[in-house]
C-alpha cells in the first residue's frame, strides 16, 4: 500500500475526487462526493433538503420549540384568536395554540411518510428484484400482480380499507402502503433488467454464489438509488393522501395534532376564522413541495440519463 | 430508425395482433377481479364477524346461524368469492343503509354528476396544460419554463381539499363570483326536469339559459380546482413529450423549408406528441375521478365522492364497497384504455 501513496499529501477535496481510488471506502465516499456536488449546485434542490431538514428539526425538539401545549388550550379567554403576538399563528377552536400542534404535527407527518416508506419500499424492492431475476413464469405471475395494483384507484381503495379496519393513524398507514408498494416493484425490476446478464453477476454466479445472494448482495444495492428517489417523490402525495384520511375523519383521532384533521377542524370557522384551515394546509404545502424538490434535485444527481429531459 | 426496420416492426405488429389482444382481454380479466378480490377481502375477512357487522351483538344466537347460512358464511372462503363475483357483475352490490335503496340504483343515481365534475376538470386542465407544457418546452430554460415548473410542481404539493375551502371563502364569501355549494340553486329544482343526469347538457338541450347560467356558476370552481390537479400533470408530460420532438430531424428539415416556428411547433412537433399526450388525458381523467372525491366533499357536489365519504361516516360498508368498485371500474377501464391506445397508436412501441 505504501508504494502507491503519492510523496505530497492531498487535500480532502484531491482525496475525493482521485481517478484511481485506493480503497472500496474511498470510492464510495467519492462517488458520494460527486453526487452531493452536482445535488448543491442545484439551488431548488437545496431549497428542497433545507425544508426537509428543518422538518426533521423541529419534530424532534418539538418540545422545546413549542410555546403551548398542542392538546390542552384556553376555552374560556383564548378562542379563535387571530394571529398575533403571543399566538403567532392564531388559535383554534378549542383555543389551543395552531402553532404548537402544526410543531407537533410534524412528528405525526414524519411518522406517515416514515413507516409508509420503511413498509412499501422493501417489499416493492424484493417483488421487483426477484421478479427480474428469476423471470419466467414467476416474473410474470408477481409483475401481474403488480399491474394489478398499479390499475387501483389508491385513495378509493386506502379509504375503503381505513373503514373497514377502522379509524386510526396506524391504519391509515398500512392502507397507504398497501396500495404505494407497486410503482417501487416495477423501478426494482427494470433495474435489475439492465444488469442481470452483465459480466459482474456472471462472475458472482461462476463463484458459486446462491439465487438468494445474487439478489440481496448484488442486485438490491444497485437497485436503491433510483428507488430512493422515486420514494422522496412519492413523499408529498403519501402526506397528501395522509391528511386527505386525516381530513375525513379517518387518521389520527383527536387531540392528536394532525394536519388533515386540523384542517378538518378548521373547517366549521373558515368563513370567519380563516387562519384555523389555512395554517395546517400551507404546513402540508411547504412540507410536499420540500419533497417534491428534493426528489427532482436527487433524481438529476444520481440518474444523469433522466435529468437531460 | 431505418424504413427497413420500421416496416418489419409493423409486419410483427400485424401478425402479433391476435396475440396482442388477447393479451389485453387477459389483463383486463386479471385486473377486475383483482379489485373484485381486494374489495371482497375488504367487506368480507377484515371484518372479524360481519354477522354481527348487520344483527348487532344483541341478536340470539338462532338469529345469528340463521343470518351465517343466509350470507354463505359457511362456505369456503373461493366459494364465497365466487358467489361475490357473480352478484357484483350482475349488478347486486346490496343494499345502502343510509337510503335503503339498492347501492347500484344510487350510484346510478350520483355518477353523472362525477362525470360532469371531472369532464369539465380535463378540459380546463388539458386547454390550460397543454399549451403551457408547449411554451415551457419552446422556451426551456427560460423564466416562463420556470415559472411552469413551479405552477407544477406546486398543484403536485398541494391538499386540494385545502385550497378547495380557501378558494371558497376568496371566491364565494368576499368576492361573491361564484355560487353556494352545491350543484344547483334550489330555486330551479322543479323548473328544471334533467334527463340524462349531465345538467350542462340537459340546460343546453333544453334551452334553459338561465339554468345553464347558474350550473356554471356552481360548476367553475371545484372544476377549475380540479383542473389545476390535471394542468399539473399533464403540462409536465406535454412539456416532456415536445422536448422529444423538436429535438428529432423532421424539426430541422422544417425549419430548413422555412416553415414558421408557429407551424413548425403546433402543427408538426404537437402532432407528433398527441398521441402520448391522448394516453396522459385519459390517465388525467382517470386522476380527477378520484381526486373528485374530497373535492366534492367541500363543494357538497351530490356525486361519488360525496356518497362514498356519507357512507364512510355512517359505516354503510355495502354503500363504500359500492362505491369504490363503481370508480375502480371506470379507472381500470380508463388505464388500460390509455395503455391500449398508446401500444395502438404509437408505431415506435411495437417492437416491444
Amino acid at each position: 500500500m505504501t508504494a502507491t501513496l503519492p510523496s505530497a499529501p492531498l487535500s480532502r477535496r484531491e482525496w475525493l475526487l482521485a481517478d484511481h481510488p485506493q480503497s472500496r471506502m474511498q470510492a464510495r465516499l467519492g462517488r458520494a462526493y460527486m453526487v452531493w456536488l452536482q445535488f448543491s449546485a442545484n439551488r431548488l434542490a437545496m431549497i428542497g433538503l433545507s425544508i426537509i431538514v428543518l422538518l426533521v428539526i423541529v419534530a424532534m425538539s418539538a418540545d422545546l420549540l413549542a410555546p403551548y401545549s398542542p392538546v390542552v388550550g384556553d376555552l374560556r379567554n383564548e378562542r379563535l384568536l387571530p394571529p398575533g403576538s403571543a399566538h403567532w399563528l392564531g388559535t383554534d377552536g378549542q383555543g389551543r395554540d395552531i402553532l404548537s400542534r402544526l410543531i407537533y404535527g410534524s412528528r405525526l407527518t414524519l411518522l406517515v411518510v416514515g413507516l409508509v416508506a420503511v413498509i412499501a419500499a422493501p417489499v416493492g424492492l424484493v417483488v421487483g428484484t426477484v421478479s427480474g431475476y428469476a423471470g419466467g413464469w414467476i416474473d410474470a405471475i408477481l409483475m401481474r400482480l403488480t399491474d394489478i395494483f398499479l390499475a387501483f384507484p389508491k385513495l378509493v381503495l386506502a379509504l375503503a380499507l381505513v373503514s373497514a379496519l377502522g379509524p386510526g393513524i396506524e391504519n391509515a398507514i398500512l392502507a397507504i402502503a398497501v396500495t404505494s408498494w407497486p410503482p417501487y416493484a416495477r423501478i426494482a425490476r427494470a433495474e435489475t433488467l439492465t444488469f442481470r446478464h452483465s459480466d459482474f453477476i456472471a462472475a458472482v454466479r461462476l463463484m458459486g454464489a446462491s439465487p438468494g445472494r445474487i439478489v440481496v448482495r448484488h442486485i438490491m444495492p444497485l437497485c436503491l438509488s433510483s428507488l430512493l428517489v422515486r420514494v422522496t417523490l412519492d413523499m408529498a402525495g403519501i402526506i397528501i393522501t395522509a391528511a386527505g384520511l386525516g381530513f375525513l375523519g379517518l387518521g389520527a383521532q383527536p387531540p392528536m395534532p394532525e394536519w388533515g384533521a386540523m384542517i378538518a377542524d378548521g373547517r366549521r370557522f373558515v368563513l370567519d376564522q380563516w387562519w384555523v384551515a389555512a395554517a395546517p394546509g400551507g404546513a402540508i404545502l411547504i412540507v410536499s413541495l420540500g419533497f417534491n424538490l428534493l426528489g427532482d434535485g436527487l433524481r438529476d444527481a444520481l440518474d444523469p440519463r433522466e435529468a437531460s429531459r | 430508425m431505418t424504413p427497413m426496420a420500421t416496416a418489419r416492426r409493423s409486419g410483427i405488429a400485424a401478425a402479433g395482433f391476435s396475440a396482442r389482444l388477447a393479451g389485453f382481454l387477459v389483463a383486463v380479466t386479471t385486473t377486475y377481479l383483482g379489485l373484485l378480490a381486494v374489495t371482497f377481502f375488504i367487506g368480507r375477512v377484515i371484518p372479524i364477524d360481519p354477522v354481527l357487522a348487520v344483527l348487532g351483538d344483541r341478536a340470539p344466537a338462532s338469529a345469528i346461524a340463521r343470518v351465517r347460512i343466509e350470507m354463505g358464511l359457511d362456505l369456503p372462503l373461493w366459494q364465497q368469492f365466487s358467489i361475490y363475483v357473480q352478484k357484483v357483475l350482475s349488478g347486486d352490490f346490496g343494499t345502502s343503509v343510509l337510503t335503503t335503496h339498492p347501492v347500484l340504483e344510487d350510484i346510478a343515481r350520483v355518477f353523472p354528476a362525477t362525470i360532469e365534475l371531472a369532464t369539465v376538470g380535463t378540459a380546463v386542465g388539458a386547454l390550460i396544460g397543454v399549451p403551457l407544457g408547449v411554451l415551457a418546452a419552446v422556451r426551456r430554460g427560460s423564466i416562463v419554463d420556470q415559472i411552469v415548473r413551479v405552477i407544477g410542481l406546486v398543484g403536485y404539493s398541494m391538499p386540494i381539499f385545502w385550497m378547495a375551502l380557501l378558494a371558497l371563502v376568496v371566491f364565494y364569501a368576499r368576492l361573491h363570483w361564484v355560487a353556494f355549494p352545491g350543484r344547483l340553486d334550489v330555486v330551479y329544482e322543479y323548473t328544471f326536469t334533467p334527463i340524462s343526469g349531465l345538467f350542462l347538457l340537459d340546460a343546453i338541450w333544453q334551452r334553459q339559459w338561465e339554468v345553464l347560467w347558474d350550473l356554471v356558476r356552481h360548476i367553475i370552481l371545484p372544476a377549475s380546482l380540479l383542473g389545476y390537479l390535471s394542468l399539473a400533470y399533464i403540462s409536465r408530460m406535454t412539456r416532456g413529450f415536445m422536448l422529444n420532438e423538436l429535438r428529432q430531424e423532421y424539426i430541422v428539415a422544417a425549419r430548413a423549408k422555412g416553415l414558421s416556428d408557429a407551424r413548425i411547433i403546433w402543427a408538426h412537433a404537437l402532432r407528433n406528441a398527441a398521441v402520448p399526450l391522448v394516453t396522459v388525458i385519459a390517465l388525467s381523467y382517470a386522476n380527477l375521478l378520484e381526486g373528485s372525491v374530497l373535492t366534492e366533499t367541500i363543494f357538497s357536489w351530490p356525486g361519488i365522492g360525496s356518497y362514498i365519504t356519507n357512507s364512510l361516516q355512517n359505516a354503510d360498508m355495502n354503500a363504500v364497497l359500492g362505491g369504490t368498485i363503481a370508480i375502480g371500474t371506470v379507472f381500470i377501464a380508463l388505464n388500460l384504455l390509455s395503455d391500449l391506445l398508446y401500444r395502438f397508436l404509437d408505431p415506435r412501441t411495437k417492437a416491444r
